[in-house]
C-alpha cells in the first residue's frame, strides 16, 4: 500500500517510533513543515527562550532518562545558538539529537538569509552529524542518529534538514523503520578482552591499597550499580570525578568524595596513595587528576572509548568495552578481599570532614553554603536531582551535596558551561516529573538563565531555582583575589536586578534566605511548593570554593 | 619521545564532507600532517586517504583512536615504514633552451622520468617514484632554474599480500 507523506511528517513519525514524547525547541522560517506536523502529533513541544538552552533541556532530560532527547531549531542564527549546547553535551558524553532546519537545497552555500553551515561549525562538538540532501533517506538517517548518539560512547548528533526536503513527498511505512542499524564505519564494542579481564582481576588480588574512581560513565544503564557491588565485595574504597557525584551514595561506609583540583583533600590523598587506580568510566581530565606522582601505581582503566585510555593518563591495564558488560565480567570471577588498615585511614580522615563544622561567617547576613547544603541535604527527597550551574555554587555543591540511592547529581563537567543548571533542570523535571529537581547557580549564571523561567511557568515544569547570590562572579573573583593580587575586575554584578521580584514577575513564588537560622522553614516552603519556586541565598562574597 | 613520519591508509565512506571532517580533526588536535591524498578504491562507495604524518608514538596512537571515532571511517592502518609500498607523482617545469635539452634528456632518462612538454623555453617532466627519489630527482633539477612543481602526496599500498578493503 503506498503511503505518501511530507518528509516532516515522516521524520515526526520517526521521533514517535524513537518514543520521543518531548521536543525542546524554537521555530523560525526554516522549519515550519517540521513544526507544522509537530502540532498534529503525539510529541509535545516546549518553547524554550534561547536555543541554546533548547540544547541543555535536552541534556538533562538524556541524563535523567538514559536516552536521546531531542532539541530543536531554525537555520542559521535558531542552530548557530544551539552550538553550545551540543558541545556542552560533547563533553560530557550525552545522547541528544538536535534537529536543525536549514535553507533549500540549492540556494546551500551562497550565503542566502539565514544560511550557516551548521554541520561544518558544529563538527568538532558532535559525534556525528548529517545534511540531508534525499528526501528519502531522512527516516533512516533519524535511525541512525539515535544509534549514534545512544550506543558507545555517548554523544550528540545533528541532522540538517533543508527547507524543500522537509516538505518533499516520500514513501514512508511505519514498518519500514528499520529495526537493525549497519554503519559499517560504527561497531562500537562491548565485551572486555578476556585476557584483560584476566589482568584486572588479578592486580584486585594483588593490590595492597586498591582505589576506584567513578566516573560519569557509570551512569549508562545504571552500572553504577555494579560499581558498588565490586566496591563491596573486595573492601575498596571509592572517590568520583565530578562526573561522577551520585554513582554511589555519600553516605557509603567506602565513599570519600570528588578527586580533582577543587575536590576532597582525602580523596585526592587517596589517588595519591594508592597502589591500584581502577578508573571506571572516568576520562580524567586535566582538572580531576593532580599531577599522580609518578611511583609504582598499576592503573586500569575501563572505558568504551578507546581513544580516552591512555589519553591523559597511562593505562598498565586498558579494557575497552561497554562499563556494564566488563564489571559482569569482572564480578563473575572477583574473589572476595579485605583491606581494613587502608579502609581505616581513609574512614578516619573523611569522617573528621563530615564532622568539622564550616568556618563562621564573618557577615551576619550571609548563609555559609556549606551549612546551607547540609539542611538541603537533609530535607531533600532521596531522589531528588540537584543540577549545579558553574563556579562556585558548582564546587560548594558539589562538595557537600550528599545523595542517598536513587539521587542524581548534574553539571556542566567538561565544558563548564555557565547557564546549564536551570534548562538542565527542565529537561530533567520533564524526564522525572515525580521527583524533586533543584537548580543551583550563582548570581552571574542566572542571568544567563533567567529567561527559562517562563518556559517553565508557560509550560508547567516544576522545578525550584537556588540561586547562591555573592553580587560577584565568585569563581573568577576568587581567582582574581588569590592569582592577580586581589585587583578585581569585571567580576561586581552590580545593576542586578531583584531575583524574588523577577520571579514574581514570571508568576513564580521565591524568598531571600540572609539567616543560616531560617534555612530550615525557606527550604521546607521551596519543597513543599506544587510550582516553580526561587529561593535566593545570600552568601559571602569572599567565601571561598573549597570550605 | 621521538617524532616520526607514519603513513596511514584510511577507507573512508566516500561522500561530501569525509575530507573536512578528517583534516578539521588534525587541525583540531595539533597533529602535522606532510601530505594528504585521497582517490577512489575498487569499491566506489570507498575512497582511501593517504596520509603521512609526523609525530611520536603517542600522537600517531591518538591519530589512529581518534581517526577510528568518525562514523565515515571504515578502517584504518597505520603502515610500518618496512612493509611500505610508496609512489608519489611529480609534476616539474624546468627552464630549458634547446641547447640544454640532450643533457635534461639524459637526466630523465637515468631517473626513470617522463617528459610530458616541452617549449622553446622549458621542458615538463613527470616522475612517479617513492618520496627519497623525487626529492633526489628534484636536487637535481634545482641548478637549469625550476618554473614550478606540483606534487600528489604519497599514496601508499601495503606490500605482500594482506590488503585493507572495506
Ligand atoms: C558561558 C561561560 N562564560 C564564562 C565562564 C567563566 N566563568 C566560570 S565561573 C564564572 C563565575 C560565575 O559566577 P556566578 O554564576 O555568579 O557563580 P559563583 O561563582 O559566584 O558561584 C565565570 C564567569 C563560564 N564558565 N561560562
Amino acid at each position: 500500500m503506498s503511503n505518501r507523506m511530507i518528509a516532516a511528517k515522516a521524520l515526526v513519525k520517526c521521533l514517535e517510533l524513537e518514543h520521543i514524547s518531548t521536543v525542546f525547541g524554537y521555530p523560525g522560517a526554516a522549519v515550519c513543515p517540521l513544526y507544522d506536523e509537530l502540532s498534529r502529533s503525539s510529541i509535545e513541544h516546549i518553547l524554550v527562550r534561547h536555543e541554546a538552552n533548547a540544547g541543555h533541556a535536552a541534556s538533562g532530560m538524556a541524563r535523567i532518562s538514559g536516552k536521546p532527547a531531542v532539541c530543536c531549531a531554525t537555520s542559521g542564527p535558531g542552530a548557530l545558538n544551539l552550538i553550545t549546547a551540543i558541545a556542552t553535551a560533547y563533553m560530557d558524553s550525552i545522547p541528544i539529537i538536535a534537529i536543525t532546519g536549514q535553507v533549500c537545497t540549492d540556494q546551500i552555500g551562497k550565503d542566502v538569509f539565514q544560511e550557516a553551515d551548521i554541520t561544518g561549525a558544529a563538527e568538532p562538538f558532535v559525534k556525528h552529524s548529517y545534511l540531508i540532501k534525499d528526501a528519502e533517506a531522512l527516516p533512516d538517517t533519524v535511525k541512525k542518529a539515535f544509534y549514534i548518539a545512544a550506543t558507545g560512547r555517548p554523544g550528540p548528533v545533528l541532522i540538517d534538514v533543508p527547507f524543500d526536503i522537509q516538505s518533499a513527498e516520500i514513501e514512508f511505512n511505519d514498518d519500514d523503520y528499520s529495526k537493525t542499524v549497519d554503519i559499517r564505519g560504527y561497531k562500537p564494542g562491548t565485551v572486555g578482552n578476556k585476557l584483560q579481564i584476566k589482568r584486572v582481576i588479578e592486580a584486585i588480588s594483588e593490590a595492597k591499597r586498591p582505589l576506584i574512581c567513578a566516573g560519569g560513565g557509570l551512569f549508562s544503564k545504571n552500572s553504577f550499580r555494579l560499581m558498588i557491588k565490586m566496591a563491596e565485595h573486595c573492601d575498596i574504597p571509592v572517590v568520583n570525578t565530578m562526573m561522577g557525584i551520585s554513582t554511589i551514595p555519600s553516605e557509603h561506609p567506602l565513599y570519600h568524595g570528588m578527586i580533582g583540583m577543587h575536590g576532597q583533600k582525602v580523596a585526592n590523598r587517596a589517588m595519591n596513595e594508592c597502589d591500584l587506580l581502577l578508573l571506571l568510566g572516568a576520562r580524567v581530565n586535566d582538572r580531576a587528576v593532580l599531577a599522580l606522582e609518578s611511583r609504582e601505581l598499576k592503573v586500569v582503566h575501563v572505558d568504551i572509548d578507546p581513544a580516552e585510555i591512555g589519553k591523559n593518563l597511562p593505562a598498565t591495564i586498558p579494557v575497552v568495552g561497554d562499563i556494564k558488560v566488563v564489571l559482569k565480567q569482572i564480578l563473575e570471577q572477583l574473589p572476595q578481599k579485605k583491606h581494613t588498615e587502608w579502609n581505616n585511614e581513609l574512614k578516619k580522615q573523611t569522617a573528621d570532614n563530615r564532622s568539622s563544622s564550616p568556618a563562621p561567617v564573618d557577615r551576619t547576613s550571609a548563609v555559609n553554603p556549606k551549612s546551607f547544603l547540609k539542611i538541603l541535604n537533609r530535607l531533600i527527597p532521596s531522589d531528588s536531582v540537584i543540577v549545579a550551574d558553574v563556579g562556585q555554587n558548582q564546587i560548594w555543591t558539589a562538595n557537600n551535596i550528599a545523595l542517598s540511592g536513587g539521587g542524581r547529581f548534574l553539571t556542566s563537567g567538561g565544558m563548564g558551561t555557565m547557564g546549564y543548571s536551570v534548562p538542565a533542570a527542565i529537561g530533567a523535571k520533564k524526564a522525572a516529573p515525580h521527583r524533586e529537581v533543584i537548580a543551583i547557580c550563582g548570581d552571574g549564571s542566572f542571568q544567563m538563565q533567567m529567561m527559562e523561567l517562563a518556559t517553565a511557568i508557560q509550560h508547567g515544569i516544576n522545578i525550584k531555582v537556588i540561586i547562591m547570590k555573592n553580587n560577584r562572579l565568585g569563581m573568577v573573583r576568587e581567582l582574581q583575589t588569590e592569582r592577580y593580587n586581589d585587583n578585581l575586575t569585571a567580576v561586581f554584578l552590580d545593576g542586578s536586578p531583584d531575583f524574588i521580584k523577577i520571579a514574581a514577575a514570571y508568576g513564580i513564588n521565591g524568598d531571600y534566605l540572609t539567616d543560616e537560622k531560617e534555612a530550615d522553614k525557606a527550604l521546607i516552603t521551596l519543597l513543599a511548593s506544587k510550582k516553580p519556586y526561587i529561593l535566593q541565598v545570600e552568601v559571602n562574597e569572599s567565601a571561598v570554593s573549597l570550605i | 619521545m621521538i617524532n616520526k613520519k607514519h603513513t596511514i591508509s584510511v577507507l573512508v565512506e566516500n561522500h561530501a564532507g569525509v575530507l573536512s571532517r578528517i583534516s578539521g580533526l588534525f587541525a583540531r588536535r595539533g597533529f602535522n600532517i606532510h601530505s594528504l591524498a585521497v582517490g577512489i578504491t575498487e569499491n566506489p562507495t570507498i575512497s582511501r586517504i593517504t596520509i603521512v604524518a609526523e609525530g611520536d608514538d603517542y600522537t600517531l596512537e591518538q591519530i589512529a583512536k581518534q581517526l577510528n571515532k568518525l562514523v565515515d571511517v571504515i578502517k584504518l592502518r597505520s603502515v610500518k615504514n618496512e612493509e611500505l609500498l610508496s609512489r608519489e607523482l611529480l609534476l616539474i617545469k624546468i627552464n630549458c633552451t634547446p641547447a640544454q635539452r640532450p643533457e635534461l634528456i639524459a637526466i630523465a632518462e637515468i631517473s626513470e622520468a617522463k617528459i610530458s612538454d616541452v617549449s622553446q623555453t622549458t621542458m615538463t617532466l613527470e616522475l612517479s617514484a617513492n618520496q627519497m627519489r623525487i626529492s633526489a630527482f628534484e636536487e637535481l633539477l634545482k641548478p637549469y632554474g625550476i618554473k614550478e612543481a606540483a606534487r600528489t602526496g604519497v599514496i601508499a599500498l601495503q606490500k605482500g599480500a594482506n590488503s585493507l578493503t572495506g
